[in-house]
């Protein structure tokens, strides 16, 4: 079964050429069948795959399979194959990118109906879905990098999708560019790891490295440095987080399945990939936690303040992606892969039905103008708290609860740095809560500001429905010790991967300890957006109305302010360099040359004029100067 | 004789269709079009025969020149007539799998141009074949000449009808354009020649053989001082041709102001004999002025890089900047000779190939937009995307290309170079990596300017591809792409051939070394 494995990412690659080549010409509903059908059929594979991966080992942790597809370059040492590697890791991935993806393609059969580029919509995602796949299946770097690459690509694709928008065009070069600032990082990490390593094969080179590189030496040091370069690019952290508020520009099935479930939690999986590196550079490991937590708590704080719905979400995005850096930084990394899939559900399932409300209010993205969904749509209400309370980690019963915590229990394990890499984690939770339950209350409470239109049907129910159970029972995978048997759990399936860290073998009574203090602050968090928004907004109202509370709202609302420093530090001078060098200064040199030849062309051309008396006098005059010279000379 | 019959029959081919048009009116137009395009057939048909010939058996072997071993790979061809034997004078073709590429690319990119033109040269059509079939032919004897005094008589010979078809169906400032572009050349040409025969009177009063001959001037024994200056005449005529800056800028006049045909060739081919130039001759023949030259060149490569994304950026011009992009791309040929290694090398080969590709097509582009909209101004352009879908898929795809994506042609050049380049200088290979941002920038740029966002004119008569463009289109894309993902057949049928390269220039390293410091060693201060 498992040599099927092919398939997966050659189904979505197949359905984006037939929409590509004649998505033009097909009805809706064959564009719908090709674009959803080519994903579902893609998740069913990986589904075989999966089972196929499970039954047929003693031990599936440990199991790996390779399929060798062809030799993309051979130019002697350098030998990069085009090749799958399927392991507990990539396994989960695949499964995650396929089935979240699935059932976000079902949801845009219907969202997308009354948009134009119906064919074109499905040939953009099924192409991520299948750089996507090739980024996780892939055994190479430079493969990886193909895919990852391919889905920038899309994403940028996407972010533009209505393109006769401007500002959906700067949107999505913007995001184009950022990621690509941190791409070209790890390219250069990709230069660097193979002129050192001799390969580009992910095992081998993290083998070699083990044997060749010492810990804390400059070169794992600089390799792993760039390769978290390419990953905060990726992942929008901190100091490449700018693009991903902006990317909201593109349709909401998209910021579902990029924005929020599989693109940019690539960051997450490439440094899990390449743990070895990072644990040979202790100091870039550290980095890691460090831009994990300020992250989250930068984007947590800008998320409190946002009024567009998608917005909020895609700060928590951003912040929640931090979480999973913290998590990376303290070695835990298969925490971070917990909440990489936890956060998947969630996520997507929050803007699914953000968009539904959105499509609900005629495209209206402002929260305040909404209200009262609750008693519109239940059924939208009902699944989207379910997100909610997942992702505020309300304890026990949602899968935010679980993942969160390992990751909080991890960093108070740590050595490097623990108790504020912990106590950043759980400010952050604190914020978590507030700015969803924020959301929630604006949202759906209060009185009606505006009629619902559109309901969804069931081509967007059904997505909601499985992804609200996942996003309540998707925890259960991961459950803390003092609840679960550590093998059944995400991290015994990942264990063989990525070697869970000493520093996770700690207490029970900790964990058990830091879970409630985690479970206390998720509810506050909750009361006190209640109490803001809910009982006695008025509070809220006079905040945001003192002046230190508008200085602090306009601060927070542009994301800290580094849209604009990066204007003026970057996008500014270079504009300003292309201006000036628009003629191209070199090229005034050679006109200077060609001016003055011109000049004594003219010079030399007004002598002839013709009159013999002239040309007398200058034989003359020439004539006497030579002869003086000559004499001189003498 | 099959290296003849390459470059004769292009040479026929144009003086047959400007005797078939004169005076014929339409029919005569259209005679010279097809008489173009078969001669190209022809050609191509030669091609694909020495392909299918010699893939299985791309040379190996050595034998012996001018007293030193070099070990010079056997030729997939070779052709030596003697034409002016007093002065040392052959006519002397050679093939190997750099060649090979080359003339294949040249062959290509010379039917797209005819195509083309199918509709947009409507003037003096017979003379304007005949022009660009001897460009081409000039080409292809430049591809393949391995005497110096052909290979000058060569360089000339595609340089005078390619200013004609720049100053003769050129559009708004083809004059200018055209006398800058012949000045440019002529000028680096003449500093060319200087060095050649330089090079011819240094070996024969050395050896008392006084040839051109490409095989027995290797390894001739020079003075460093010498040695560079001989070596800097070449550089600066293959630096002007590549084009790398501060010598640039006749480029983006000529690319401009050149009918479609013109800047395909331009582009696509005439940009590339500077890069072969450099391969071929200047390298090998002065290895030692090479090395010492090299981190010169690499820093003009990576200022070339970056400097002609600037330029491209700041553009209105939709061809014109398609043109400042040629100047960046070819920053990393550069580069990527410079740097000197097998992979560097390939890299190169790759480059040249797809930037041939991707950048004629975007000049395709451009034509077909001009003769639709009679405008190359951007800001008369925007949200083309929805009135012709198809070529905005094209247009976005090879600004794709140009911005160096994974899974199309132009990124294994470009990865492989800076690869390369890593291991010779890793700082000029990050620094030129910034050209993976700079040009993410122009070319979304551009597709935001005239595919995307506003319409900012109303173009009432606005009809997608043609066929005929669709036919162009579609092979271009199965090129890249294949390139791509499978540039195997492409390394595969370089690799001897750079292997030869780099094996001379090792050769005569050597052997300069070994000349040149057991005196000094035995001087010094006895040390060993």
């Amino acid at each position: 079964m498992l040599q099927l494995l092919w398939l997966i990412p050659v189904l979505p690659f197949a359905g984006f050429l037939i929409l590509a080549l004649f998505g033009g010409r097909m009805r809706k509903s064959a564009v719908a069948a090709v674009g959803v059908g080519s994903v579902g059929l893609a998740a069913l594979v990986s589904l075989v795959v999966a089972a196929g991966f499970l039954l047929s080992a003693q031990n599936p942790s440990a199991r790996v399979y390779t399929q060798y597809i062809w030799t993309w370059i051979n130019i002697g040492a350098f030998k990069p194959g085009i090749f799958l590697y399927l392991d507990a890791l990539s396994l989960v991935m695949v499964l995650v990118v396929t089935v979240v993806g699935f059932f976000i393609h079902l949801y845009s059969a219907q969202f997308m109906e009354e948009s134009e580029g119906y064919g074109r919509f499905f040939a953009y995602m099924n192409l991520f879905v299948g750089s996507m796949l090739i980024l996780v299946l892939s055994g190479n770097l430079l493969l990886l990098y193909l895919g990852w690459e391919g889905v920038g690509l899309c994403s940028y694709l996407l972010i533009g999708f209505w393109y006769k928008e401007p500002e959906n065009g700067s949107a999505a070069i913007k995001a184009f560019v950022v990621t690509r600032v941190g791409d070209t990082a790890l390219a250069i990490g990709l230069f660097l790891i193979f002129l050192n390593l001799g390969s580009l094969d992910i095992q081998t080179l993290m083998g070699t490295a083990a044997l060749k590189w010492r810990i804390g030496g400059e070169l794992p040091t600089l390799a792993a440095a760039l390769i978290l370069g390419g990953a905060v690019g990726k992942s929008a952290q901190l100091p490449l987080q700018t693009w991903l508020p902006d990317a909201m520009a593109g349709p909401t099935p998209v910021s579902a399945l990029i924005h929020a479930a599989t693109m940019v939690t690539a960051g997450v999986y490439l440094i899990a990939r390449t743990h070895v590196l990072f644990s040979m550079a202790p100091r870039v490991e550290l980095a890691v936690g460090i831009i994990g937590a300020a992250t989250l708590l930068i984007s947590s704080m800008s998320a409190l303040v946002q009024h567009d719905i998608k917005r909020v979400l895609a700060y928590s995005t951003i912040s929640q992606i931090g979480y999973m850096f913290l998590a990376l930084g303290v070695g835990a990394w298969s925490a971070a892969i917990f909440h990489l899939v936890t956060h998947a559900f969630f996520k997507a399932l929050l803007f699914l039905g953000a968009g539904a409300v959105i499509a609900g209010f005629g495209g209206e993205h402002d929260m305040f103008k909404m209200g009262g969904v609750r008693k519109q749509s239940p059924f939208v209400f009902w699944t989207f708290l379910a997100g909610a309370c997942s992702l505020s980690a309300l304890p026990l019963v949602t899968a935010g609860f679980y993942s969160k915590g390992m990751i909080l229990f991890g960093a108070w394990q740590s050595r490097q740095a623990g108790f504020w890499l912990w106590a950043a984690g759980l400010t952050g939770a604190f914020l978590t809560s507030i700015y969803t339950f924020r959301m929630v209350f604006i949202t759906f409470f209060g009185e009606a500001r505006t009629a619902m239109a559109k309901k969804p049907d069931i081509r967007e129910a059904v997505p909601l429905v499985v992804l609200a159970f996942l996003a309540v029972v998707g925890g259960f995978i991961g459950l803390p010790r003092f609840l679960g048997i550590r093998s059944l759990s995400i991290t015994g399936f990942l264990s063989a991967v990525l070697p869970s860290s000493a520093q996770m073998e700690g207490q029970k009574e900790t964990e058990l300890l830091l879970e409630t203090v985690a479970s206390i602050i998720s509810l506050a968090g909750i009361y006190v957006a209640y109490f803001f928004w809910l009982s006695a907004p008025e509070y809220s109202r006079e905040i945001a109305q003192s002046r230190a509370g508008k200085t602090i709202r306009r601060f927070l609302f542009s994301g800290w302010g580094f849209d604009w420093l990066y204007g003026k530090l970057f996008v500014a001078p270079y504009k300003w360099v292309a201006r000036v060098s628009r003629n191209d200064v070199i090229d005034v040199a050679y006109s200077f040359i060609a001016g003055v030849n011109r000049f004594f062309h003219y010079g030399l051309s007004m002598t002839q004029t013709g009159r013999v008396r002239f040309y007398a006098a200058a034989i003359a005059l020439g004539a006497a100067v030579t002869i003086t010279i000559a004499v001189l000379a003498r | 004789m099959i290296l003849a019959w390459l470059i004769i029959t292009p040479f026929a081919g144009g003086v047959l269709a400007w005797t078939l048009a004169r005076g014929r009116g339409l029919l005569g137009g259209l005679a010279s079009r097809w008489v173009s395009m078969i001669a190209l057939a022809i050609d191509l048909l030669l091609v694909v025969r020495l392909w299918a010939n010699y893939y299985g058996a791309l040379g190996t072997g050595a034998f012996s020149l001018s007293g030193i071993s070099l070990p010079y790979g056997k030729w997939l061809k070779e052709l030596a007539v003697p034409w002016i034997p007093q002065a040392g004078i052959s006519i002397h073709l050679a093939m190997d799998g750099l060649s090979l590429l080359l003339v294949t690319l040249t062959v290509v990119l010379g039917m797209v141009s005819v195509a083309a033109s199918w509709s947009e040269i409507k003037d003096r059509v017979g003379f304007f074949h005949f022009n660009l079939l001897w460009t081409l032919s000039g080409i292809l004897g430049v591809f393949l000449a391995l005497d110096l005094f052909l290979f000058y008589f060569f360089w000339e010979m595609m340089l005078v009808p390619m200013y004609f078809l720049i100053a003769v169906w050129g559009h708004e400032r083809r004059l200018y354009a055209s006398v800058k572009f012949f000045i440019f050349t002529q000028v680096s040409g003449l500093f060319m020649l200087l060095s050649i025969l330089g090079l011819f009177f240094v070996h024969g009063a050395q050896t008392g053989v006084y040839t051109f001959d490409y095989l027995g001037l290797l390894g001739t024994r020079l003075a460093p001082d010498t040695a560079f200056w001989l070596m800097l005449g070449f550089f600066i005529a293959f630096a002007v041709k590549l084009p790398a800056v501060p010598v640039h800028s006749w480029l983006p006049d000529a690319h401009t102001e050149a009918p479609t045909a013109g800047s395909v060739i331009l582009a696509g081919l005439l940009l590339k004999t500077g890069a072969y130039g450099l391969l071929r001759f200047a390298v090998p023949l002065f290895p030692q002025a090479s090395v010492s030259f090299a981190p010169a060149a690499m820093a003009l490569g990576v200022i070339s890089i970056l400097y002609g994304a600037v330029l491209a950026y700041g553009q209105t011009d939709f061809k014109r900047l398609v043109a400042d992009t040629s100047i960046s791309h070819m920053g990393f040929v550069l580069l990527g000779i410079y740097a000197w290694n097998g992979i560097a090398l390939q890299g190169t080969v790759m480059q040249m190939l797809c930037h041939g590709i991707s950048t004629g097509m975007l000049f395709v582009l451009a034509g077909s937009i001009q003769e639709r909209i009679h405008t190359r101004d951007m800001r008369r352009m925007g949200r083309f995307w929805e009135k012709v879908p198809v070529m905005g898929g094209v247009g976005m795809l090879f600004a794709l290309a140009s911005l160096g994506l994974p899974g199309l042609g132009n990124f294994v050049g470009e990865f492989l170079v800076l690869l390369g380049a890593f291991r010779a200088s890793p700082v000029m290979a990050v620094i030129a990596s910034l050209g993976l941002v700079v040009s993410t920038v122009y070319a979304l740029w551009m597709v935001q300017q005239v595919f995307h966002g506003q319409p900012r004119e109303e173009h009432a008569l606005l009809p997608d591809l043609y066929p005929r463009e669709k036919g162009i289109a579609a092979a271009m894309i199965i090129l890249i792409v294949w390139l791509g993902l499978y540039p195997q057949p492409v390394i595969n049928a370089a690799r001897p051939a750079l292997e030869n390269l780099q094996k001379v220039r090792a050769a005569v390293l050597r052997q300069t070394q070994a000349e040149g410091n057991n005196p000094e060693r035995e001087g010094s201060n006895g040390l060993r």
